[in-house]
């Protein structure tokens, strides 16, 4: 007997004015199957997956649970139906405990009409214990990490007896180690006959968890792969539609060893530990590390925008005084965060404004905008960096995450860095527009600047990196050169163990 | 642009709803004697209006007009100050409560909200404080013609408030619309942390904004002090904050901050005094004149939103 699949979509359509974001679609999930879903960001994954979530409806296409037709009107019907979705951004509460978010909205209430407490906690109590996860019901979520929050979330799919769950870009905020938890995780919950949709860019995780890989391409089905016969070349070429080969580009540029110095960076998040490094100018230096290993914190340190009362910079044989965002900006250093939406852009405004905003008073005379000089600047910066936009007057918040994150590179290079900082630059971006950030960071080193990259992306960080200095609980726990490169070198010096391969981070 | 046009063809329609009711609306004391109260409270509407866009608020606009105002008359008739002295203090002094909310706000981290009620509570209360509550009048006012003429008087046929807020006005739209400053008011209102990132010291453009709020409800002040004559320094500009609150966000401002205009506010202060002005011209009872200031503000905030949730519901159908 042939068992029935779990889901079945089948001819899913979905047209939004102007555009065909899902065309004659399908997809199969059995039960106990990990299904990941590839494709550039606009494929149609969020659509389809939103459809199962009763966010959208399809206009044309049958969806089948247990084989019956189901139509999914809402939030309410999807859960009904087992289906949970664990969005991107998660959807906790900070100020309630474990307990309250897992029962938010289906609260038991006692003889008083008042919450039950005592039964929620003693109700979730199982599903956290289930996940592994080593904390009180009581605990306050805003007191956990991104991880824990997850897992939570995860602990509520699980007791509303979810026999579905999507995840979207799960692991994009997770350390390594914690991506390695939830990839474990997700093999037990299948085990025990959860099916999990799974919708990821890294490459590496969907060949690790995934049963099988269903591509969408510009809306449609653009084929699949069983795990058997999964690689990175065939499903980038599915995605794509054309082969990308490993990306690893050897600077052209002459290198400047010792250009860019930093000494005793130190932040509050680790407090006693310091870092120090060099940088070469012409050379892309990758920062890896688990996250809160400290490295966005030094980023922030080096940018003025986090105070280290020890730290000192030298560029050039110079040495800066960085005690404000300004003091960095004005020589040259300029970050690119890890945050985009909150740090890097100002979203409702427009794509001109983003970019002239840190070099608005480069060209200002007697404090008022030189707007002619500033369209200038900003179409320059659209035109240069391929910034797919309709005009240079399209508010940010309408552009897609690669393109976002090219308005923010607009705004540093528009005042020609001499130390670029870039913070998980690729982080939620599609594989084409990765692929032109990467070539314009070598661009930029190949010019004279010195690129610091931070990246949880062990594919990005072994690719792009000429050397990589590792992090560990607030120090560089070694420095890698290229030749020494390797997951397993990376990982070692995360985790904080000594290799023979590793360099120090400074040459006394 | 939008918004300003939209309400802009509400204040033309209440205008000829109202003369056509009562053709006195049109008479030349009536016009002249509406804008020279549009001059009054859009001065220090504009200021509000400049808050309201870095996110913040001011309710202390009301007290610092009676502070202000009361400062003024002591000093010109019984400390007998020169005027020009006398001027210049108590707009030192409204820019420096400005200062010290800007500082409060954005050094110790308060909210705007917060600060701005103690301050509405603290100068109320000084300002009668330093009255024994009582009112003050200017008297004869011999040593300062030329500050009352300036505050009071007329300047090509029209009142003196009407045109200083114009020109006002006009500085205003540029420091808004065209400067460096402007455009990092907007940044900030809507996004602090990015536009810190960008290097920019949020703290001195916030405190900034506070600042100009403190020396426009200055201006506003002494304007008042001589439109009044003398200064109860128990009601007066009571609960004007409001007032300047509701202008602003009727003109396009948003509570979340970075939106808003100079044009706006403007049309949004002429049109609240002309709903006051209409309400005892068509002989509604005086008694409702809050209440339909109150339903006006509130309906044309939800037809702007609505009109938003349709244009947001457009852009999100075409998937990212």
């Amino acid at each position: 007997m042939v068992t029935m699949p779990l889901l079945e979509m089948r001819g899913i359509s979905k047209g939004f004015p102007g555009v065909k974001a899902l065309d004659n679609v399908s997809l199969t999930i059995g039960r106990g199957e990990v299904v990941a879903l590839c494709g550039e960001n606009g494929a149609g994954k969020s659509t389809l997956m939103k459809i199962l979530g009763g966010v959208h409806q399809p206009d044309v296409g049958e969806i089948l649970i247990d084989g019956q037709p189901v139509k999914i009107h809402g939030v309410t019907d999807s859960m009904k139906f087992g289906i949970a979705f664990i969005h991107q951004e998660l959807n906790v509460l900070g100020n309630l405990d474990v307990a309250a978010n897992v029962f938010l909205g289906r609260e038991p209430e006692n003889a008083l009409g008042l919450i039950d407490s005592k039964k929620i906690h003693a109700d979730t109590a199982p599903f956290i214990q289930r996940l592994g996860l080593e904390i009180s019901t009581r605990t306050r979520l805003d007191n956990l990490s991104i991880a824990q929050q997850q897992m939570v979330e995860i602990a509520k799919a699980l007791s509303l007896n979810s026999r579905l769950i999507i995840m979207d870009e799960p692991t994009s905020s997770l350390t390594l180690t914690e991506t390695k938890r939830l990839l474990e995780l997700i093999r037990e919950l299948r085990g025990q006959g959860v099916s999990i949709a799974y919708i990821s860019h890294r490459l590496g995780e969907i060949d690790e968890c995934a049963d099988r890989i269903v591509v969408l391409r510009d809306g449609k089905n653009a084929g699949e792969l069983s795990r058997a016969e999964s690689s990175h070349d065939k499903l980038v070429s599915l995605m794509v539609g054309r082969e990308i080969k490993s990306f690893y580009v050897e600077p052209k540029g002459s290198k400047t060893p010792g250009y860019f110095k930093v000494r005793n960076s130190s932040s509050s998040l680790h407090p006693g530990k310091k870092v120090s490094f060099d940088a070469a100018r012409g050379e892309i230096l990758g920062f890896a590390g688990l996250v809160g290993a400290g490295r966005s914190e030094m980023a922030k340190a080096i940018s003025g925008l986090e105070d280290s009362p020890t730290q000192e910079i030298f560029l050039d044989g110079q040495k800066l005084s960085v005690s404000k965002p300004r003091d960095a900006i004005d020589q040259g250093i300029y970050l690119a965060p890890e945050n985009r939406r909150a740090e890097g852009l100002v979203v409702e405004m427009t794509v001109r404004e983003n970019i002239s905003l840190p070099s608005l008073e480069n060209f200002s005379r007697f404090g008022l905008i030189n707007r002619a000089h500033e369209k200038k600047i900003a179409a320059e910066q659209v035109k240069s960096l391929n910034v797919k936009t309709p005009t240079t007057e399209t508010r940010v918040l309408n552009l897609s995450g690669g393109n976002q994150q090219k308005v923010v590179l607009g705004k540093w290079l528009a005042m020609t860095p001499k130390v670029m900082i870039l913070d998980e630059p690729t982080r939620g971006i599609d594989v084409g527009a990765k692929a032109e950030i990467y070539r314009l960071m070598r661009e930029l080193a190949d010019g004279g600047a010195v690129i610091l990259m931070i990246s949880s992306d062990m594919e990005e960080i072994l690719n792009v990196s000429d050397r990589i200095a590792v992090m560990h609980e607030g120090e560089i726990s070694g420095v890698l050169e290229r030749a020494d490169c390797s997951e397993e070198n990376v990982m070692n010096l995360a985790v904080g163990k000594k290799i023979s391969a590793a360099k120090p981070a400074v040459n006394n | 642009m939008k918004k300003e046009i939209g309400i802009f063809a509400l204040l033309v329609v209440l205008c000829g709803v109202t003369g056509f009711e009562n053709p006195r609306f049109f008479s030349h004391e009536n016009l002249i004697n509406t804008a020279n109260l549009i001059g009054l409270f859009g001065i220090f509407s504009i200021g509000v209006g400049l808050v309201i866009i870095t996110g913040g608020i001011d309710l202390s606009i009301g007290s610092m007009i009676a502070l202000n105002g009361m400062l003024l008359v002591l000093a010109l008739t019984e400390w007998h100050w020169a005027w020009p002295l006398a001027a210049a203090f108590v707009l030192a002094v409204t820019m420096l409560l400005g200062l010290g909310h800007g500082l409060l706000i954005t050094r110790f981290k308060m909210q705007p909200f917060i600060v701005t009620l103690c301050g509405l509570l603290l100068y109320r209360g000084i300002a009668r404080f330093i009255a024994n509550d009582t009112t003050k009048g200017f008297g004869g006012a011999e040593n300062f013609k030329a500050l009352q003429s300036l505050a009071s008087g007329n300047f090509l046929g029209l009142p003196m408030p009407f045109v200083i807020l114009i020109v006002i006005s006009a500085v205003m739209w540029v420091v808004l619309h065209r400067s460096v400053y402007g455009r990092y008011l907007f940044a900030i209102g809507r996004n602090e942390e990015a536009t810190r990132f960008s290097g920019i010291n949020t703290r001195w453009v916030v405190a900034g904004a506070y600042i100009i709020a403190g020396l426009l409800t200055g201006v506003s002040g002494i304007l008042f002090a001589f439109y009044t004559n003398s200064v109860t320094p128990s009601t007066q500009g009571n609960s004007y904050e409001l007032n300047g609150i509701a202008a602003a966000v009727l003109g396009g401002c948003s509570l979340r901050g970075g939106e808003g205009s100079i044009l706006g506010i403007l049309i949004g202060t002429a049109l609240l005094l002309v709903l006051q002005n209409l309400v005892n011209l068509l002989g509604i009872p005086s008694s409702l004149n809050y209440a339909v200031m109150g339903a006006v503000v509130l309906l044309g905030v939800l037809a702007d939103q609505m009109f938003q949730a349709r244009s947001a519901k457009k852009l999100a159908c075409q998937p990212k």
